[in-house]
């Protein structure tokens, strides 16, 4: 018989060795997932994990998408993470990122064509308050009426989708566009647009900041009381009312961060590798950077590697479509496998694995 | 006392760590009252789960009657004649009467004929309750009729009692014996679980004494004193704390005119609670469980707030402050539930120790934690208050409960209250724990410091408080001098029978 | 604006139809949390639901096989779940999000080939006599025999949870399962079995969306259906006659909303199109500011047997 037992401290070790076996198991059925699609199943892993940095003919091309890619995940990830921690759960930031960039790119396009420098810092600053103020929604109704913040902000992504669609065909519409939908491009327009900062790297303002997000974020959760307020009130609720948190406070900061950093996300992926306001610019990003953030261990460290790995099975799961005629849906699936993998292997973490003789009652 | 009932023969159970029970063998007589007495931690609540069928035995047997009796399930120990009232965790509040005791039945009846079953036996037996009422509106003392109940309505042969009387006043423990007696005369035989030596002294036939998991000893509690009993369960003979004269000082807290509501939904609420406690004094509140204890703490933690002059400290209204900000001030709290509340169960002690000290203790400067400061002063608490772990970097629920409260009540007397208030500081501590945390509360008054000790725990307040008085639906009683009160008394403070009647017979 | 081709017979007709494959996903997850589990991938399982139905239907020509291998899909699917939260003890929000994020990425890899194919729908069920009533007859007695199936099974929930023994331990085990399992109640067992239950009722009301309300496959299908679900059971404060006045209530706003877009209606699209989703929050502030009643005392948290 096979018992769980409780260990006293989690084990530090099964904290770092789980995901990595999530990423072995997930490339094992992966594996056999695209064998039985008819690919080879070596081939096909090499292709998403190795081929996309390493691969003479693609790397070129590729290498530089995985920063471009990794920015915006981690960037939503981290603002998420903080809530998890705190068990405020905010699976709505895929809302938050399409209204940043609505917002972000709609304070642009009204200055347009100036060539102010102040241009695109005033799309970062609304980018930014455009995801908070959405996010916003689900904290003031939590705080005031003990709404439930997971069912309000999802149900919010539904409506930033439609204001999306009605954005894109009508007050943003490009006037010069000829009547398709869609806004001005960013990319021909100087002031406003999110270039690469180094060439052939895919570094970009998003990028940046999500490193600098990484750095902030691990000295507010290890240093800094707001931090420790976060993790005590994730812990143990009532401990932390005890210690004088209040509770409100941290659904406001937790809610406010992550709305702000998806809003930013959504405003730099608009204004630079997306390059306009379209009707599906939003590419998901929201929904993964949920398994970045549980895959990173809801650790900024950890995230800060689970986007990269996230980013290189997009980039690798593009690839594998070309190359193999994998369907590109199996690549979503294969991230929800990891997902689930390393929520399984987790118990290795708080429990101790206890092979017992069975018992003769 | 005839035909032996139950016999245990060399039961073993070992967690991880711990050896629970080593070879415990006992019997047991229909019809027989038979204490198990132990300290916390000794291997009471084991045992008695491996006779329900809870838990399975390592090694060891149990005869029923004669015949071999091992139960895989509770139902099999069930269908055998052997019920259990629990302390705690078999109720479900959302639920009704009736539901609740068809969750402990076999083939329960159809609900209305149950309904009037269970009216039957509550009056036989002087526990009358009302079948369609919701678990989580009664009273403590109404709750575990509940559970007795339940056990009664399936004719048992053997009634395990897990501490049934630390919820009851002196005079319900009274007619909760008439109604045990009753059921003896009747051929049940009870294994009676408590620490409490004067009770078994007045209940029990014999009594089966265990410590560290092994049976150290039986007795006929009748012929035995209870100190003999008491050396018994501790292993050696250990010292009662020490009660220094202390001169009292000025009033330091004070309560004037204090209702609030409970957050809670089975709550009670506080209902016009006025009181003071000076300086270098002792004040302990008694009372059964779950009448306004968790409400009066949370109200003076700070995490009720009520009206501004309804709380004052040393003259200064507070009622509106946070916990925060009465901490500054040094009025100081230590709730009852250690883990979750008191402390946060997968932070290290370290950071425990940050919970409540990070203001007065200097941890945060800035806003910025300084984690050698806070690691200096989780280890001064260890030291001092002897919490036995491995350190600092340890995990709180990996305590045990005695050393989480000695560390729990060690970070708020090391900061130096004025005023401290704490609920039910000995709950589930071993003796020689609790001896040290109530003499660390005489010390602290004797310092100059105001106590105010909530607690269920009526010998620990008769044995440290200056003065007494009770809670009893969120409203308190008069307050009166310990030395001159009778058990009577206090019950009554406490609210006497709570609408409990003796046995018909 | 022209109201006059909103039609009221059939209006309330496919507000059934509307309200249908909700009200199954509803009734599923209320059971599945009345047993303490909250299981957040109710859109998942739908979709998966959704997908294997008309995956089945199209390659067997019956819709009531796409119905019963849509519930057993989805059924399936959920079981990861159960495995997952209630045996590795995974947290069950985050298995939740999980299991929706596998189910959309599954049901698109399994619905690619599907897309723009026609599946057998079911046949109508004109009740004898009823069906023949004026108005009322097409209005309410015509509808193809799952509208009346799910109606039932809300009817079944109900007595189950209010009369059975079955029914008390479910509630006693998503009350306090540390007293379930103090008086040797199986507290793994029967949320697992919730859990499955949950799911086939999912899976379902995925198949009744694919195989009847939209009827197609394409990506996304149920567009949140799965979600208003689960905002529907804390709208009905966890009663099974409550979960079915909330999903007609919630398909009776689709339909009118989609009326008022063909009949032209002075108001945004977008606006209209969003405003399930609106209305959905608005109601659930309105249900919260109330205050929670009848939520499972043990909803979400995780049980370990530690004796």
């Amino acid at each position: 018989m096979i018992k769980l037992e409780k260990r006293p401290q989690p084990s530090r070790l099964w904290t770092v060795l789980a995901p990595l076996l999530a990423v072995l198991l997930t490339m094992v059925v992966g594996g056999a997932l695209f064998w039985f699609l008819g690919a080879n199943p070596f081939e096909a892993i090499r292709t998403i994990f190795w081929d996309p940095l390493f691969d003479p003919q693609f790397a070129p091309f590729s290498r530089p998408q995985l920063l471009v890619k990794a920015g915006p995940l981690i960037l939503i990830a981290i603002g998420l993470s903080i809530g998890f921690r705190a068990g405020i759960w905010n699976i709505g930031a895929e809302g938050q990122y399409i209204m940043g960039a609505i917002c972000g790119a709609g304070a642009g396009l009204a200055l347009y064509p100036s060539d102010s420098v102040l241009v695109f810092p005033l799309m970062i600053l609304c980018g930014a308050l455009g995801g908070w103020a959405w996010a916003m929604i689900p904290a003031i109704l939590k705080t005031r009426f003990g709404t439930n913040e997971i069912l309000v902000s999802l149900m919010l992504v539904y409506v930033a989708e439609n204001i999306l669609a009605s954005m894109s065909s009508g007050l943003l519409r490009n006037p010069e566009g000829m009547g398709f939908p869609g806004s001005r491009n960013f990319k021909q327009w100087e002031a406003a647009h999110n270039a690469e900062l180094i060439p052939n790297t895919g570094m970009h303002w998003g990028v940046v900041f999500a490193f600098i997000c990484v750095i902030g974020v691990y000295v507010m959760l290890t240093r800094h009381i707001q931090g420790f307020n976060i993790r005590l009130t994730g812990d143990a609720p009532k401990a932390a009312r005890f210690a004088g948190v209040s509770p409100a406070r941290v659904v406001f900061l937790c809610l406010g961060l992550a709305g702000a950093l998806a809003g930013l996300a959504g405003l730099f992926e608009v204004s630079g590798p997306a390059g306009q306001i379209t009707i599906d610019f939003n590419s998901g990003y929201g929904f993964t950077a949920i398994i970045v953030a549980f895959l990173g261990r809801l650790n900024p460290i950890g995230i800060l590697l689970a986007g990269l790995l996230m980013a290189l099975t997009y980039i690798g799961g593009e690839l594998a479509q070309l190359m193999l005629g994998v369907p590109g849906a199996s690549i979503q699936l294969f991230q929800g496998m990891l997902l689930f993998f390393l929520l399984g292997v987790d118990v290795f973490t708080n429990f101790r694995i206890r092979l017992t003789k069975p018992e003769l009652a | 006392m005839t035909d032996t009932l139950l016999t245990i023969e060399g039961l073993t159970k070992a967690y991880p760590g711990v050896v629970a029970n080593d070879d415990v063998s006992f019997t047991i007589a229909e019809g027989e009252v038979h204490a198990l007495l132990g300290e916390n931690g000794a291997g009471k609540s084991t045992l008695v789960k491996m006779i329900y069928g809870l838990v399975k035995p390592d090694s060891g047997r149990m005869t029923l009657r004669g015949t071999a009796f091992a139960p895989n399930e509770p139902r099999a120990a069930r269908a055998a004649g052997v019920a259990m009232v629990f302390q705690h965790f078999s109720l479900f509040n959302a639920l009704n009467v009736a539901e609740n005791v068809a969750l402990g039945m076999e083939n329960p009846p159809a609900m209305r004929d149950l309904a009037a079953r269970i009216r039957e036996v509550s009056e036989t037996y002087g526990l009358p309750l009302d079948p369609y009422r919701t678990v989580g509106e009664l009273s403590a003392g109404e709750r575990q009729r509940v559970e007795i109940i339940r056990c009664l309505l399936q004719d048992p042969r053997l009634l395990i009692m897990d501490e049934p009387t630390s919820v009851l006043t002196p005079q319900e423990v009274d007619i909760l014996f008439e109604t045990l007696r009753k059921l003896t005369g009747e051929g049940v035989a009870i294994l009676y679980i408590s620490h409490k030596l004067e009770e078994i002294r007045a209940l029990c036939d014999q009594a089966t004494i265990l410590r560290h998991g092994r049976n150290v000893g039986t007795c006929v509690p009748s012929q035995t004193t209870a100190r003999e009993m008491a050396e018994m369960m501790v292993g050696s003979a250990f010292q009662p704390p020490e009660r220094a004269a202390r001169a009292l000082g000025d009033v330091a807290l004070e309560i004037t005119s204090l209702s609030a509501k409970s957050p809670s939904e089975f709550g009670t609420s506080l209902k016009d609670i006025s009181l003071t406690v000076r300086a270098g004094e002792i004040l302990g509140l008694g009372g059964v469980a779950g009448n306004g204890q968790d409400e009066l703490l949370a109200a003076l933690s700070g995490e009720l707030r009520s009206a501004a002059g309804t709380i004052q400290l040393k003259g200064k209204p507070v009622g509106r402050l946070g916990p925060g900000a009465r901490r500054r001030l040094g009025l100081l709290t230590a709730p009852e539930e250690r883990l979750g509340h008191a402390a946060a169960p997968e932070m290290s002690l370290t950071e425990n120790a940050i919970l409540t000290a990070a203001q007065r203790e200097g941890l945060v400067r800035n806003g910025f934690l300084n984690w050698n400061k806070a690691r200096g002063f989780a280890e001064a608490i260890i030291e001092r208050f002897d919490v036995r772990t491995p350190g600092p970097a340890t995990v709180a629920r990996a305590l045990s409960g005695g050393n989480l409260q000695k560390f729990v009540i060690g970070r708020e007397v090391m900061q130096r209250p004025e005023v401290l208030v704490v609920n039910q500081p000995t709950w589930g501590v071993d003796a020689s724990a609790a001896a040290a945390i109530r003499q660390a509360l005489l010390d602290l008054a004797a310092n100059g410091a105001a106590v105010l000790v909530i607690s269920q725990d009526l010998d620990e307040l008769m044995e440290i408080s200056d003065r007494f008085g009770a809670l009893n639906e969120g409203r308190l009683s008069d307050i009166r001098p310990t030395r001159r009160l009778s058990v009577e008394e206090i019950g009554l403070m406490m609210g006497g029978a709570h609408g409990m009647e003796v046995a018909h017979v | 604006m022209d109201l006059s081709s909103i039609n009221p017979i059939l209006l309330v007709a496919s507000i059934m139809v509307s309200a249908t494959p909700i009200l199954l996903a509803a009734i599923g997850e209320m059971v599945v949390e009345k047993a303490g589990v909250l299981n957040l991938g109710v859109e998942g399982m739908m979709i998966t639901g959704a997908v294997v139905a008309f995956a089945v239907a199209v390659n067997t020509g019956s819709p009531i096989l796409g119905f019963a291998f849509g519930a057993f899909g989805a059924a399936a699917l959920s079981l990861t779940f159960g495995v997952l939260t209630q045996i590795l003890l995974s947290n069950q929000v985050a298995t939740g999000l999980g299991l929706t994020l596998v189910g959309l990425g599954l049901s698109s890899l399994i619905g690619k080939p599907y897309e723009g194919v026609k599946a057998p729908s079911l046949p109508r069920l004109d009740i004898p006599v009823l069906s023949d009533l004026p108005v009322l007859g097409r209005m309410i007695f015509s509808h193809d025999i799952m509208v009346y199936l799910s109606l039932l099974l809300v009817v079944a929930v109900w007595a189950f949870l209010k009369y059975t023994r079955g029914g008390l331990i479910l509630r006693a085990v998503g009350e306090s399962h540390d007293s379930a399992h103090a008086l040797g109640y199986k507290v793994v067992r029967v949320r697992l079995l919730a859990i499955l239950f949950g799911g086939a009722c999912a899976g379902m009301g995925g198949a009744y969306l694919s195989l009847v309300r939209v009827p197609q496959w394409t990506e996304g299908v149920t567009a949140g259906a799965g979600w208003i679900a689960l905002a529907i059971v804390v709208f009905a404060s966890w009663r099974a006659g409550r979960v079915a006045v909330g999903a007609y209530l919630f398909g009776g706003i689709t339909v009118l909303q989609l009326n008022l877009q063909a009949a032209g209606a002075a108001v945004p699209v977008a606006l209209l199109s969003a405003s399930p989703y609106v209305i959905t929050i608005l109601v659930l502030v309105f249900i919260s500011a109330r205050g929670m009643h009848g939520a499972p005392a043990s909803l979400g948290r995780p049980f370990h047997a530690s004796s």
